[in-house]
């Protein structure tokens, strides 16, 4: 388990924020940080792995202490963590090719199978390449597949897969899912994306200006508890048509486009770019394979 | 005798990068982290080099070492360290003088790495030493080719500092800018005129070759 309990004061475009957190981590599972930009996300991945550290509190890990300020400042050192971290640009060093890339992060007499590894992430006719000439997805491949070469207990993803299409995303959640299991690690990501939370994560952390406003199992913190209808899915509004008495509205659901009439008073009270939800309790969809 | 001159020029050159290299990058990968107050003061005193006339380095080094002081005295006595007008003490000054030629470039060079790579390599558990080693400075090869020919061709250009502190003493301390100074002034325009043919040419070389391989038109070299 991790114990975290710790206040840091960081600049925020608004002025200075109180990073505030107080939270029991479980082992072994995939946990969601997510929020608004500047709430104190990636800030706290990095206070928990000694990158940043906090003015006052504790931080315990199964037992072991890593940060506290009290009766005498201690943090152990990033190097003694054994944290797998995924940065945001992924920080690959571009001197080395893929695989000493992995090699780099290995050597430190663990044995650990680099060739297996190589073809969980789909890297084995990249290894001798150097990061520059790879793509964004290969790159946050190579990222992954170097954080779990030097086996860590936690692996920390700071917006993984954000700039990313939608259908290299889809693949590359899959992966992190299997990884996870394969290295029983303790996952902790940071995303604003609701749905690849919903897929990823076990427990979902909601940060506002630096404090936790909600916690909970994804599927509870995101299903809309005042639409009582049973069947609901998210989408957006793309474009308003008008025809006689009603209006024609383009929705976006996931990747499928659709139209629909509503009440002209409705569309008043929407505009183009807006989150909405469709429910329904009549729901007789049939299935088709994609 | 002008090829003894411009070989021991070269031999100067080439033991203060060598030695300048070596103070160069602890130094400027301090200046390029740290936080601390006293950074400001110790910029200041690396760059004094830059516009400080060369002649006052010279002066205050000679005075600091010569036999004739405290210091210089407790040096030869003790070490048999003799800096004033002797090789080790031209290499010495040279350091000093040439130093802003070969920090700046690595630092800003250091400054410019993003600063996750280093936090990646720590996390792996690597040393501050392994990381800067292995991860930064293959990664800054043109700052580190930039400094080293600049503090080169810096010191094969110095005269003020080493005519005084090392005076003019053939095969020990008369470097080539000195043996221009020198040949003009009694008259031996042809001599002159050949040292700096060569310095010209030299120089010319060099800093042409820094241009081409930081511009990348060898690619297939630094890739």
């Amino acid at each position: 388990m991790i114990a975290i309990q710790i206040k840091k004061t960081l600049d925020s475009p608004a002025g200075p924020m109180v990073l505030d957190l107080d939270l029991e981590l479980k082992k072994n599972q995939i946990i969601a940080f997510y929020g608004a930009s500047g709430t104190g996300k990636t800030s706290a991945l990095r206070i928990l792995a000694g990158l940043l550290q906090p003015d006052k509190g504790s931080i315990q890990v199964e037992g072991q202490v890593w940060f506290q300020s009290n009766p005498k400042v201690f943090s152990l050192r990033p190097q003694e963590r054994n944290i797998g971290f995924v940065f945001q640009d992924y920080a690959l060093f571009p001197n080395m090719t893929v695989l000493e890339n992995l090699e780099f992060a290995a050597s430190q007499g663990k044995n650990v199978n680099l060739d297996h590894l190589l073809e969980l992430t789909e890297l084995g006719d990249l290894a001798h390449k150097k990061p520059k000439t790879l793509s964004g997805g290969q790159q946050q491949r190579v990222a992954r597949a170097r954080a779990l070469a030097q086996r860590p207990k936690i692996l920390l993803l700071d917006e993984p897969l954000s700039a990313l299409d939608e259908s290299i995303r889809r693949k590359l959640q899959f992966c992190v899912l299997e990884a996870h299991k394969e290295y029983q690690l303790t996952t902790i990501l940071v995303s604003h994306n609701k749905e690849e939370i919903i897929k990823l994560s076990d427990w979902a952390i909601q940060l506002k200006e630096g404090k936790v406003v909600q916690q909970g199992a994804p599927i509870n913190l995101f299903s809309s508890k005042k639409i009582p209808e049973k069947f609901k899915v998210s989408g957006e509004i793309l474009d308003f048509t008008q025809k006689d008495n009603v209006v024609e509205v383009q929705l976006l659901v996931q990747d499928h486009v659709f139209k629909m009439e509503i009440e002209q008073k409705k569309a008043d009270s929407l505009r183009v770019g807006d989150q909405i939800v469709l429910a329904s309790n009549d729901f007789r969809p049939k299935l088709y394979k994609k | 005798m002008i090829w003894d001159t411009l070989l021991l020029t070269l031999q100067l050159a080439l033991v203060t990068t060598f030695f300048l290299l070596l103070v160069s990058i602890p130094l400027a990968s301090w200046l390029a982290q740290s936080k601390s107050k006293v950074k400001p003061i110790v910029e200041t005193l690396v760059s004094m080099p830059l516009v400080l006339p060369p002649t006052v380095i010279g002066f205050y080094f000679l005075v600091a070492f010569s036999p004739g002081n405290a210091f210089g005295n407790w040096l030869n006595e003790w070490f048999g360290i003799k800096l004033v007008f002797s090789f080790p003490g031209l290499v010495l000054a040279s350091i000093l003088y040439s130093l802003p030629f070969m920090v700046h470039p690595i630092q800003s060079g250091l400054a410019a790495v993003s600063p996750s790579l280093k936090e990646a390599a720590y996390l792996m558990g690597k040393s501050k030493r392994e990381t800067l080693v292995k991860v930064l400075l293959p990664n800054i090869r043109p700052a580190l080719l930039t400094g080293m020919v600049l503090s080169f061709a810096h010191t094969i250009g110095e005269f003020g500092v080493v005519l005084m502190i090392g005076g003019n003493i053939p095969g020990v301390t008369k470097v080539a800018s000195i043996a221009i100074y020198d040949e003009v002034e009694a008259l031996n325009y042809q001599a002159a005129n050949q040292y700096a043919a060569v310095l010209f040419v030299a120089t010319f070389c060099i800093l042409f070759l820094v241009y081409l391989i930081n511009g990348r038109y060898f690619k297939t070299f630094w890739k």
